[in-house]
């Protein structure tokens, strides 16, 4: 080949390689996808750690996992408040109390036991997976036992066969015994060994029988609590009354999983490859995944098996405008396949939805915060409104309450704020008032979220808006605005005084009361001026004690804190999941464990009223219980309320169904396409502006040409002599 | 050559040793295994039962350096130290806190990192080069005032101003290319342009000046002078005398950096979502991940060990009178 002709092949190669890709806009971040299918463009932050069922517990975990995978019960997608319905299940658990005879309890008897009996819908079918494959004589084809032998597979798609096959009680049973085994290291083991009858035994017997890494076959180890009736139903035995246990029941921790895929993934080899339960999913769920780099992208494509499931029929009227139930009673899922790029940063994130290459603005969290919130939100008089430049693309906006609390505590056990002293009382009263969350949230957080008047979000059980809502201690109610109002400082000051501290300054030794805030973040920071200046309004001092995490975490469980900030989401829409942070019994020092009431609140009668609200299902009684339970915290004050968070999602026009829920994730089979306005909007939007590549390259230009000048003017120059 | 290399690679020992003793006690003894496990188990339904579990399930349970209850080697074999930091000279870097395989990952990465890096060293060194040369023609001139004046400013501004003036005038406002990702094969060139361009451009102010600083110095030597005397032109006396005659201070910042490029930006990759090792080890150290962090601080020393053990030999190479021995 002579020079030209190699010349002529490398300028070739070098365009044809500089164009690859340049077919549409050419900012497109996305891979080229199949127009036949109908793909959604979907994003995620932070990385999923675990996708193992039983072991994961984490929103950015849930995005994926729960599309894949399928408890016995799932959320109405439309209904408010949150509404359970079967997924895999026929019908919704039944639930028989029985006495520690294990007979039916009588009506006024105490429960000794609840046994909930699960049936499940027949003919639901698990995505095609090697772990069903089978040679000719129904041995399972993919059973290796050595390393080497299983050495040519290294990704799921490198084995040829698949196969499915019907989902039993058996695979549901089989999950929960995986929970109570202790090498899973299900965050719940501890939680639901108090309740499920023989997790316990269960947990202690398998790690006694488990010699080495070696798969142990769970299905030959008993658990008293479960029971096989028939293929298609089962029963799980709960100690006591627990009616909240069924919200559990549509978590993915009670997913199926069945043995044939617990034994695949212990082949040997496997674990170093990656290829584990923890790494790929399987389940009956709408979506499979088929490609899992978590660094770049996961890929869930349509269960071809998925069994029929179809778009809700029923949703409120505003569900009904906003077109929610336009594809009501349609087959599920609308799309084909689902592409959530990873994002290291928000700001990335936030230019991909607005040049319409990412379908929605956020999917495991809505990615509205303090980088993005002025190119989306205007605060206005009527309050949050969409800027002009989102309005111009119809940008849809879904809002949503989620149920959580994010409150500063006061440690109970600490002996200036803490106690229950009618002065004491009145202390962290004052303080409440001070403390004007209501600021908090227009400064720090653009005006999303709601003040909190006690433990319960809106949208729960037990829940009161209004006037009844109120927390009179700190609020009185202003009929003109038919709004609560925090009550003036000067009262604040009063209650201040009555509790021993006039003006801010004890009232027997006259040194000022200094208090420290127990924290993680920096003193200097703007939130950490904005509370000192709470507090100095009535002539408190805080203090900042700062320690890294683990510190903090120690101070906590060794009651060593006086104020500190924490927070909660809720695992199931119940106020008893709200509730119990303040019972006793969870106290981080009293039960010497690492319970969840953060402020060592200890009121017996609080307890009394909780173990009455945890046992009895929504009705008057329990509601009344409830409200007295509100009523006693709001009186003992032993968080500052704080805020009850709110979302704010944004997608495109060409996204449909929209809606978010506050607890479950699993709604992308809900979510409809049209690729085509995608298609046009996504050329309209990115078409390259070059002049300001033009003009650096002018610019360079510029630079070099005259240097070539004065460099050949140079080069001529001669030395003239005399 | 042979015996010389391997003796620096027998000095490298100690120093390794001291690394991993340091990092070991930092992560260990600062940080107890208790601290990682609530770290990593969350804040929800934890129980003691749960701790103690993952410190077993870790190998976190065994001694520090020296187990009692054990006899002869295995007193030393069966603790901490020699499972989790001695290891790692054998290149075994083990799972990560999230189960993962640290060298799979490794390997994975590593080309992500590559492909951005070395892109960005090598044309960012014949630029920076290129430029010193340039202004050198003009020492002393206006334009060389002006050009030292801007390469001050250049080093002055921040590396993250540049990503982000790059990031939203070229990929945000000018459409060009994508504001971030990263795409395996040939497409991958439209996410690495503008990363590679930033990093160049970002480099430009201190390579430039430094470069201009070195070929100062020998610009000022007989040799060149004789050159120019000789009738050589300009550009010839630069490339073919000065350049090559101040070839050991290059090599010696330059040579050393080569086999750390395996390691990736930690900003940059963050920056453009590029899964190399940079932001490998960026997550690890916000998940608290420090089965990674071990593993790559061991990487990144020996890979640093390795480029002075190269400087050394390069010296041979650009100066036939360097020798050693």
């Amino acid at each position: 080949m002579n020079r030209k002709a190699t010349r002529y092949l490398a300028a070739t190669l070098t365009a044809a390689t500089l164009l690859t890709g340049c077919s549409g806009p050419w900012n497109d971040p996305n891979p080229p996808s199949d127009p036949e299918l109908n793909t959604y463009f979907g994003s995620f932050i932070t990385r999923p750690k675990h996708l193992d069922p039983v072991r994961s517990y984490s929103s950015e975990e849930g995005l994926i996992l729960d599309q894949i995978y399928e408890p016995p019960l799932q959320y109405h997608f439309l209904k408010r408040p949150y509404e359970l319905e079967p997924a895999t299940a026929e019908k919704l658990p039944e639930i028989t109390f029985l006495n520690d005879q294990l007979e039916p309890a009588a009506e006024n008897e105490e429960p000794a036991f609840s046994l909930i009996t699960i049936k499940l819908k027949p003919g639901t079918l698990y995505q095609p997976h090697p772990a069903f494959a089978k040679d000719q004589e129904g041995n399972p084809l993919y059973i290796f036992s050595t390393p080497e032998e299983s050495a040519p597979y290294t990704l799921l798609q490198d084995f040829p066969e698949k196969a499915t096959r019907l989902l039993t009680s058996d695979d549901y049973i089989y999950q929960i015994k995986r929970m109570g085994d202790p090498v899973n290291k299900s965050p719940l083991i501890g939680l639901m060994s108090d309740y499920i009858v023989g997790m316990k035994e269960f947990g202690k017997k398998v790690k006694d029988a488990r010699q080495d890494e070696q798969w142990l076959d769970l299905r030959d180890f008993d658990m008293e609590g479960l029971q096989k009736i028939d293929d298609l139903t089962f029963t799980i035995r709960i100690k006591g009354s627990y009616p909240q246990f069924q919200y559990w029941l549509a978590m993915r921790f009670f997913a199926p999983i069945p043995f044939e895929a617990d034994r695949f993934y212990h082949n040997p080899g496997f674990e170093k490859k990656n290829l584990t339960m923890d790494w790929n999913p399987i389940g009956t769920g709408p979506f499979m995944m088929t490609r899992n780099t978590p660094n770049r992208e996961i890929i869930l494509e349509k269960n071809p098996n998925y069994r029929d499931d179809f778009y809700p029929t029923e949703g409120t009227e505003s569900d009904a405008k906003k077109g929610y139930l336009a594809d009501a009673g349609k087959r599920l899922p609308f799309i084909d396949k689902a592409i959530f790029r990873f994002e290291k940063a928000t700001t990335s994130q936030w230019s991909k939805f607005t040049q319409g290459y990412y379908d929605r603005s956020g999917d495991g969290s809505s990615n509205i915060n303090t980088a993005t919130f002025d190119q989306a939100f205007t605060v206005g008089p009527d309050g949050i409104e969409l800027t002009e430049k989102l309005e111009q693309i119809d940008v849809v906006v879904d809002e949503e309450n989620r149920p959580s609390i994010f409150y500063t505590g006061f440690n109970m056990l600490d002996p200036v704020v803490g106690g229950y002293t009618e002065d004491k009382r009145k202390l962290r009263q004052a303080i409440s008032i001070a403390f004007n969350d209501q600021e908090y949230i227009d400064i720090f957080r653009n005006g999303i979220g709601q003040i909190a008047h006690g433990p319960i979000p809106p949208g729960l059980y037990g829940y009161q808006s209004g006037q009844e809502g109120m927390n009179a201690y700190l609020f009185s109610w202003d009929e003109k605005t038919q709004s609560a109002v925090r009550k003036p400082i000067d009262y604040a000051k009063q209650l201040l005084t009555e509790a021993g501290y006039p003006n801010g300054r004890n009232a027997e030794t006259g040194k000022p009361l200094i208090l420290y805030m127990d924290t993680t973040a920096k003193d200097n920071s703007p939130t950490a001026d904005w509370y000192k200046k709470q507090f100095a309004k009535l002539n408190i001092q805080l203090e900042f004690r700062t320690t890294d995490y683990p510190r903090f975490k120690e101070k906590m469980r060794q009651g060593n804190t006086q104020i500190f900030r924490w927070g909660w989401l809720a695992d199931y829409p119940d106020p008893e999941n709200f509730l119990f942070l303040l019972d006793s019994r969870q106290g981080l020092v009293k039960c010497e464990c690492n319970g969840s009431n953060s402020s060592n609140y200890d009121n017996p009668e609080f307890d009394r009223l909780y173990d009455i609200v945890k046992a009895l299902p929504n009705g008057p009684e329990r509601l009344a219980a409830i409200n007295q339970m509100v009523e006693i915290v709001q009186k003992d004050s032993p968080w500052i309320w704080g805020m009850n968070d709110k979302d704010y999602f944004l997608s495109n026009q060409w996204v449909f169904n929209t809606k978010r829920h506050g607890i479950s994730q699993g709604t992308l089979k809900y979510v409809r396409i049209d690729q085509n306005i995608r298609e046009e909007k996504q050329v309209a939007w990115n078409s390259p502006n070059v002049v300001p590549l033009l003009g650096s390259i002018g610019l360079l230009l510029a630079l070099i040409i005259p240097g070539i000048g004065a460099y050949r003017r140079r080069q001529k120059l001669t030395i003239e002599t005399e | 050559m042979l015996v010389y290399i391997l003796r620096r690679l027998f000095y490298a020992l100690p120093i390794l040793i001291g690394v991993n003793v340091l990092t070991f006690l930092l992560f260990f003894v600062v940080n107890t295994p208790e601290d990682m496990a609530r770290a990593h188990l969350g804040d929800k339904y934890v129980t003691e039962d749960a701790i103690s579990n993952w410190i077993e399930e870790k190998g976190y349970d065994d001694p520090l350096f020296y187990n009692s209850e054990s006899e002869g080697l295995n007193s030393f074999s069966e603790t901490i130290f020699f499972n989790k930091s001695l290891k790692l000279f054998a290149f075994d870097f083990g799972r990560s806190d999230e189960g993962r395989d640290i060298s799979s990952d490794i390997s994975d990465r590593m080309g992500p990192s590559l492909a951005l890096a070395l892109p960005t060293f090598v044309v960012g060194i014949w630029v920076n080069i290129c430029v010193a040369l340039m202004v050198l023609m003009f020492r002393g001139s206006r334009l060389d005032r002006f050009a030292v004046s801007v390469f001050v400013t250049l080093m002055s501004i921040s590396y993250l101003f540049y990503i982000i003036v790059g990031q939203y005038s070229i990929a945000k406002l000018s459409k060009l290319v994508p504001v971030s990702g990263f795409n395996d094969g040939l497409d991958g060139w439209r996410f690495l342009i503008l990363p590679v361009i930033i990093g160049i451009l970002a480099g430009i102010g201190a390579g430039a000046r430094w470069y201009r600083t070195l070929f100062i110095d020998v610009s000022g030597q007989d040799f060149s002078r004789t050159a120019r005397a000789k009738g050589v032109s300009e550009a010839g006396v630069l490339f073919r005398h000065i350049l090559p005659n101040a070839m050991l201070p290059i090599l010696t910042g330059v040579v050393v950096v080569i086999p750390t490029l395996f390691m990736g930006s930690l900003v940059m990759e963050s920056f453009f979502s590029i899964p190399g090792l940079g932001s490998y080890m960026l997550d690890a150290i916000r998940a608290q991940d420090f089965a990674i962090v071990r593993a790559m601080v061991f990487l990144g020393s020996v890979l640093y060990i390795t480029g002075l053990i190269m400087t050394d030999i390069s010296y041979t190479w650009a100066d036939p009178r360097v020798r050693l021995n």
